[in-house]
C-alpha cells in the first residue's frame, strides 16, 4: 500500500460484539458480496451467534454450499455448524445457529398488500397489471423489499444477528436511494395529480386543471393513451389508501440502518470500478451518518514467492527458453526417466519447460498483485481512516461450508 | 467497400450483456473498435449512466450526444473506421422523443420537472427501457441522405445478464400494459428492430461458476422470448497455463515434482535457498486448480452451441493499448 497503512478491520471483533445486531454487506455487482455475507454468517454462528443471512442473489451453488437445495423467502436452518473455539473453552455457552433465506421480492410485496388492505381491495391491487409490473420488475422494488424484509426480521427478534446482502444494483448507492425514490414517488406531486380524477370526480379535477397540470395530463394521454392512464389511476388510488405512510416506512428503515448495532461493510474487489463505487459508498455513508465498519477487499492476489520480482522471473524464463532452443531438436520430446542417473541437457528439458511455465505465471501474478496494490492504494490514500480486511483470492469457487469457513478464517487471528 | 467474412455479417445492432465484474463495458468497447474497419461508422452506446465508456477511452464524461471518440485499428489494406459514443439516459430520450414525434419541446422539460421519470421508472419500468432500446433502434434505422445508413453498426453496452431478457422484451411488456395508443405503436416499432436478424445479443463471461450459469440462463431465456437472437459467448480474461495435461493434473493435486522445478531454477541461475521451488509449486498448484475448473466451465458453455471467442487477460488492467489488443483478438476470431 502506498502511504500510511490502513487500520486492520477486525471482523471477528465485530461479530463477537453482542451489540452488533445487523451487518449490511454492500458494494457493486460481481465483487463476491453474497459469498462474503454467507462467510460472515457462518463465522458468527460458529462463534456462538444466532444468525440469519438474507441474500437477494439466486446463487444456487451458494445455497448448495450451505446444504440447502434452494433458498426461498423463509429462513432455512443450515446444518453442519461447528462449535467454535469459544464454545470449546466454555461449555456453558450454547452453540450458535445459522439460517439462510433469499428475498422473494414479489412475495414480500404481496404480503404487505395482504396485510394492509381488506381482502377485496387486496385482490383488486394484486390483479392490476401495473401492480404486477411494479412488484416484479422495478429495480427499486427489490431494494425496498430487502429493507422491508430486514425490518421484519429485526422485529421478529428470533435472531441476534442479521447479515444482509444488498441487491446487485448497477451502483452500490441504489440500495440507499431506491426505497426513498419509491416512497417519494408514491406520495409525490404527480401521483396526486393522477389520483385526483379518480378520487374526487370530474368537477374537482376540472377545477384543479391549471395550465401546467392540463398540459401534463394532455401529454400523458398522448403518450400513453387514455386506457393506460385509467389503469394507472385505478392502481394508484388503490395503493394510495393503503400506503398512506409509505414514506414513514421508508424513513423507519433508514433509521434502522442508522441505529446503534448496525454496521456496514463495503465489499470490493481490487479493481478500479469496484473501488470507485466503494469510495462513493464510503463517502455517502459518512454523509448519512451511517456506521461504516470498514472495507472488505475481496479476491486479493496472493503470491507465495513474493521475494522473486516479476522482472527477474521473466529474465530467468528467457534464459531457460534460450537454453531449450539451443538443446532440443524440434519434435524430439524427451520424457524424463527418473532414476537413470544421467542428467544430460535433454533430460532436463521437461524440468525447464515446467520451470518456464512457473516463472511466467509468477511474473503475471506479481504484475497483477502490484496493479492491485496500486489500485487499492488509491482508495486507502483517500480514506486513510477506513479499516480494511483483505480476503485472498480463492483458487476455486466455493462449494461447501468448508469453503465458506476458509474465507472466514481471513477475518480473524485464529 | 471490401466484403468481409465475419460471423456476424448483416448484423447491425450488437447488444453486449454480461454479469457484473465480467468486463462487459470493456468488451463492448473492444467490439466497437473491431467493427470500425474499412471506413465503417460504429456507434457505441451506454444506457446505465455510469460513464463507463468515457473511463474506458480515457475521455471526459460524455453528454447525451453522439461524439467521435476513437478510430478503429487499421492496416494498409484495411484502413480503420470511426467509433462514436452516446450516453443515453431515459429522461433525455423522452424529451427527444416528444420533440421528434409530437413537436413538444417544452412539455418534455416540464414533465421531467414534475418527476415523470420517477413515474415512468416506478410505475412502468418498461417505459424507461423502451426509451433506451428505442434510442438504439432509432440509431440503427437512421439514414442520412448522402451515405445511406448513418451507422454501419451500433454496439450497446446493455444491462447485466440478469436483466437482459426483460430489458429487450420490454416493448412486449409495455404492449401488455398499453393495449392501444401511441406508446404501443412506438413499442411495436422498437420490437421489430430488436427481433430482426440484424440484432444479436452477445454474452460476456468469465470461466467461473456464477457468470457461466447466468450466461446459460440468459441464452435459454432469450430463446423462450422468440425472435431475440443470442449471439456469441465472449470469454473474457482468459489466462491459459502452458502445461501439458498430465502435469496440470499433477499440479492441481499438489503432486508436482518439486525436484524438477529445483533443477529448472538452477539451470536458470536462480537460487533456491528461500524455498523458491516450493513457493512456485504452490502458485502452480493454485493456478492449475483454477485452470481445471475453467475447463469444466468451458465445457458447460459449449453446450449452449453459440460461437465462442476468448479474450486474453491483460496484465495490470485495461488501458487504451489493451483495448486495441482485445479488438484485434476479436477480429482474428472473426467476431468482427
Amino acid at each position: 500500500m502506498t502511504g500510511r497503512p490502513s487500520p486492520q478491520l477486525d471482523v471477528d471483533r465485530l461479530i463477537d460484539d453482542r451489540r452488533t445486531r445487523i451487518i449490511v454487506c454492500c458494494g457493486s455487482g460481481g465483487v463476491g458480496k453474497t459469498t462474503i455475507a454467507a462467510a460472515i454468517g457462518l463465522r458468527a454462528a460458529e462463534h456462538g451467534r444466532h444468525v440469519v443471512v438474507l441474500t437477494v442473489d439466486p446463487a444456487r451453488r451458494l445455497a448448495q454450499s450451505m446444504g440447502l437445495t434452494s433458498l426461498d423467502n423463509t429462513p432455512r436452518l443450515v446444518q453442519g455448524i461447528k462449535a467454535g473455539p469459544r464454545q470449546a473453552a466454555n461449555d456453558a455457552e450454547p452453540a450458535g445457529s445459522l439460517h439462510a433465506m433469499m428475498l422473494d421480492m414479489k412475495r414480500t410485496f404481496d404480503e404487505i398488500v395482504e396485510a394492509h388492505a381488506d381482502p377485496d381491495r387486496a385482490a383488486q391491487i394484486l390483479a392490476n397489471p401495473f401492480y404486477q409490473s411494479l412488484s416484479s420488475s422495478f429495480a427499486g422494488t427489490q431494494e425496498y423489499m430487502a429493507m422491508e424484509k430486514l425490518g421484519q426480521l429485526r422485529r421478529a427478534d428470533e435472531w441476534d444477528l442479521i447479515v444482509v446482502d444488498t441487491p446487485p444494483s448497477r451502483s452500490a448507492l441504489d440500495f440507499l436511494d431506491a426505497p426513498q425514490r419509491l416512497a417519494r414517488f408514491l406520495d409525490g406531486k404527480l401521483l396526486r395529480l393522477l389520483t385526483a380524477p379518480a378520487k374526487v370526480g370530474g368537477r374537482a379535477y376540472l377545477r384543479a386543471l391549471n395550465a401546467g397540470f392540463g398540459m401534463v395530463t394532455g401529454v400523458l394521454t398522448k403518450i400513453l393513451g387514455t386506457q393506460v392512464l385509467r389503469d394507472v389511476q385505478t392502481f394508484v388510488s388503490a395503493l394510495d389508501t393503503m400506503f398512506g405512510g409509505f414514506r414513514e416506512r421508508a424513513d423507519y428503515t433508514y433509521q434502522l440502518l442508522r441505529a446503534p448495532g448496525t454496521a456496514f461493510l463495503v465489499v470490493a474487489a481490487p479493481e478500479e470500478d469496484a473501488l470507485r463505487e466503494a469510495s462513493y459508498f464510503v463517502e455517502r455513508l459518512d454523509t448519512e451518518r451511517m456506521p461504516l465498519a470498514g472495507l472488505i477487499l475481496n479476491r486479493v492476489q496472493q503470491v507465495p514467492a513474493a521475494h522473486l520480482s516479476a522482472a527477474r522471473s521473466l529474465a530467468a524464463a528467457e534464459v531457460l527458453q534460450a537454453s531449450l532452443a539451443g538443446n532440443t531438436q524440434p519434435g524430439h520430446a524427451v520424457r524424463g526417466h527418473p532414476g537413470t542417473g544421467h542428467a544430460g541437457a535433454d533430460d532436463d528439458a521437461p524440468a525447464r519447460q515446467l520451470t518456464i511455465a512457473a516463472l511466467q505465471l509468477h511474473a503475471d501474478r506479481m504484475t497483477q498483485a502490484a496493479a492491485e496494490r496500486r489500485i487499492a492504494g488509491g482508495f486507502t490514500a483517500a480514506h486513510p481512516l477506513v479499516p480494511v480486511a483483505e480476503i485472498p483470492a480463492q483458487a476455486e469457487d466455493v462449494h461447501d461450508l468448508e469453503g465458506l469457513r476458509r474465507i472466514g478464517q481471513s477475518f480473524g487471528s485464529d | 467497400m471490401a466484403t468481409r467474412d465475419t460471423d456476424w455479417d448483416g448484423v447491425r445492432l450488437h447488444v453486449v450483456t454480461g454479469k457484473g465484474g465480467t468486463g462487459k463495458t470493456t468488451v463492448a468497447g473492444a467490439l466497437a473498435l473491431a467493427l470500425a474497419t474499412d471506413g465503417r461508422r460504429v456507434l457505441l452506446m451506454e444506457v446505465e449512466g455510469r460513464q463507463g465508456i468515457a473511463q474506458l477511452f480515457d475521455v471526459p464524461p460524455l453528454p447525451y450526444a453522439e461524439r467521435r471518440i476513437a478510430v478503429g485499428p487499421g492496416t494498409d489494406a484495411h484502413p480503420g473506421g470511426d467509433v462514436f459514443a452516446l450516453v443515453a439516459d431515459p429522461e433525455s430520450a423522452l424529451i427527444e422523443y416528444l420533440q421528434m414525434f409530437y413537436g413538444l419541446r417544452h412539455a418534455g422539460s416540464a414533465l421531467a420537472k414534475l418527476g415523470v421519470m420517477d413515474f415512468a421508472t416506478t410505475i412502468a419500468p418498461g417505459l424507461r427501457d423502451v426509451l433506451l432500446t428505442g434510442k438504439a433502434a432509432e440509431a440503427v434505422r437512421r439514414k442520412d441522405g448522402s451515405r445511406g445508413r448513418t451507422y454501419d453498426a451500433v454496439v450497446m453496452d446493455a444491462p447485466p445478464t440478469g436483466r437482459i431478457g426483460r430489458f429487450l422484451n420490454v416493448s412486449a411488456e409495455v404492449s401488455d400494459l398499453a393495449r392501444v395508443g401511441p406508446i404501443r405503436g412506438h413499442a411495436d416499432t422498437v420490437q421489430q428492430v430488436i427481433r430482426s436478424p440484424e440484432t444479436v445479443v452477445h454474452f460476456v463471461t468469465l470461466l467461473e461458476e456464477m457468470p457461466v450459469q447466468e450466461t446459460l440462463d440468459g441464452i435459454a431465456e432469450l430463446r423462450t422470448l422468440g425472435g431475440i437472437r443470442p449471439g456469441a459467448v465472449i470469454v473474457n480474461m482468459t489466462r491459459p497455463l502452458a502445461l501439458p495435461s498430465r502435469q496440470l493434473q499433477a499440479a492441481a493435486a499438489g503432486k508436482l515434482d518439486q525436484a524438477q522445478l529445483a533443477i529448472g531454477l538452477k539451470s536458470a541461475g536462480l537460487d533456491d535457498s528461500h524455498g523458491l521451488a516450493g513457493a512456485l509449486a504452490a502458485e502452480l498448484a493454485e493456478q492449475a486448480r483454477t485452470t481445471l475448473g475453467q475447463e469444466e466451465q468451458q465445457q458447460r458453455l459449449d453446450t449452449a452451441g453459440q460461437p465462442c471467442y476468448r479474450l486474453p487477460w491483460v496484465s495490470g488492467g485495461i488501458d487504451l493499448a489493451g483495448l486495441y489488443r482485445l479488438a484485434w483478438a476479436l477480429r482474428e476470431q472473426k467476431a468482427a
